[in-house]
């Protein structure tokens, strides 16, 4: 049932990289349970506008789950409570009427803070440039059918490149790994013809930036797969450590 | 080879092949220990003890199992430090209210340092007094092994008395349920490592994992709490 909720929010507030940040308090009244998480927030913002304040910065883009672009760590989860949801497809009927929500950035020492909720993921388009590509000119549409792809392979491929690289992984992970982010992006071309012909040099050089860029060792706790609103399987994971220990020995 | 050792997941190469090492080793200390609940005055745990203690493989793996032991120890500690450092000093205010992911997983160090106290503790209550010191318990006695009488050290002796007293007993059961949990996520975690894994075997493994990790870990706990109960006097 459509109704409207009162909720108290708690919002990490920080002005630049450097600032010590903090969070503040904000009521917000008669808030539809029909409207998503980013709108809330965007009420919010409006109610701050008027009020002559700082609206809260945060990121958001496509909201529809598939850009990556939000985040927002709430109530002690990536992306909000429930699950295989970005923080844009999270609806208030999720909370209820008297409710303190916290809201909060990633934290990773490879995601610094640049201002209230919104995090710095370069890293991660860092480790995609070291690698996460197929560096052949493929030429025009292929027949469908000219290259037999294994329908497991196809699957799994397809199933890897649905990660939108948002970060929640990192930002769940109590060793602040991005094995999850980086075994899907190699794991979605190394499983198909095109990808595989460079996967030794791709698992190599992704997992060197990763390693440069500070990332956490992971630790198969596997809190990264159940907070991803993608539900990437961390059997990736076992893939590119399988990649990446063969290439190795192969030097 | 070398920026292999250097990567993270070189390291944890090293952590996982250790682990798996150690693994197969409380297998075989398991099954020794198992001779302890024979209840022949302790013959047959002293003629498998002089097996181990005389065997030219067992001198090779010694010093093997040392290394491992130092190798898991010191890159557990080093994962863990630069761990801390990746995830930066900020904690959530919210906390961590992720479903579905074992404890165990989330406090291998803890355990690990649990397990490493136990473990000074245990090399100073039987290795010390075995291979450096000596102890009056450890007189030799005759043992039949294969018809003929040998000449054995009483390793019985000391562990049947280092058993009878109660904090030992108290803190071998909790050392073996610590170790079960360590181990429970350190299976199967040790495979999906080296790379053997994938969403079927992660199943197996866990479940694999499980009954080794509470069969060693009750196992070495059962028969230091039969010891005290039924093997004194």
């Amino acid at each position: 049932m459509e109704k409207n909720i009162n909720l108290t929010l708690k919002v990490w507030r920080q002005n630049s990289p450097k600032d010590k940040g903090g969070f503040e308090t904000y009521q917000v009244k008669d808030i539809s349970t029909g409207s998503s998480f980013l709108e809330l927030l965007d009420v919010l913002n409006e109610q701050l506008i008027n009020e002559g304040k700082e609206p809260v910065a945060f990121d958001h883009d496509c909201r529809e789950g598939i850009c990556g672009m939000c985040s927002l760590y709430i109530n002690g989860h990536p992306h909000g409570p429930d699950s295989e949801i970005t923080t844009c497809q999270l609806h208030m009927r999720k909370f209820n009427d008297g409710d303190t929500i916290w809201i909060e950035p990633w934290r990773s020492a490879g995601f610094p803070v640049i201002k209230d909720l919104i995090v710095d993921r370069d890293a991660f388009d860092k480790i995609i440039a070291a690698g996460g590509y197929v560096s052949v000119n493929t030429g025009g549409v292929p027949d469908g059918n000219a290259i037999p792809i294994p329908k497991d392979n196809a699957d799994e491929s397809m199933d890897a490149a649905s990660c939108i690289g948002c970060g929640a992984c990192v930002a769940a992970c109590k060793n602040g790994s991005a094995m999850l982010f980086v075994s899907a992006k190699a794991s979605q071309l190394a499983l198909l013809p095109q990808g595989k012909v460079e996967a030794a040099r791709r698992a190599k050089n992704m997992v060197a930036r990763m390693d440069d860029l500070g990332f956490g060792n992971c630790t198969n706790t596997g809190a990264c797969e159940v907070e991803c609103p993608k539900g990437i399987s961390i059997a990736h994971i076992a893939r590119l450590n399988r990649e990446y220990l063969s290439a190795k020995l192969q030097d | 080879m070398s920026s292999l050792l250097c990567s993270s997941i070189g390291k944890k190469l090293l952590m996982g092949l250790s682990g798996l090492f150690l693994m197969m080793f409380l297998l075989i200390h398991l099954t020794v220990n198992s001779l302890l609940l024979i209840p022949d005055g302790g013959d047959t745990f002293n003629a498998a003890a002089h097996f181990m203690a005389t065997n030219p493989f067992i001198a090779v793996v010694e010093p093997l199992l040392a290394i491992g032991f130092i190798v898991h120890i010191v890159w557990g500690i080093l994962l863990t430090l630069q761990n801390r450092k990746a995830r930066g000093s900020a904690r959530y205010a919210s906390g961590n209210k992720t479903k579905g992911v074992t404890w165990a997983s989330q406090n291998m160090l803890i355990l690990g340092i649990t397990l490493f106290a136990f473990l000074v503790l245990h090399v100073a209550h039987f290795w010390v007094k075995m291979k450096l010191t000596g102890d009056p318990l450890l007189n030799d006695v005759t043992v039949n092994i294969a018809g003929v009488p040998t000449e054995v050290e009483n390793a019985y002796a000391l562990i049947n008395a280092t058993f009878a007293e109660l904090w030992v007993v108290i803190v071998y059961v909790v050392a073996g349920i610590g170790l079960a949990l360590h181990l429970s996520h350190g299976f199967w975690s040790s495979f999906q490592t080296i790379g053997f894994s994938n969403d079927i075997w992660r199943k197996r493994l866990t479940i694999l994992g499980n009954v080794y990790a509470w069969f060693v870990g009750i196992g070495f706990s059962l028969i230091a709490l039969l010891q005290y109960l039924f093997f004194q006097g």
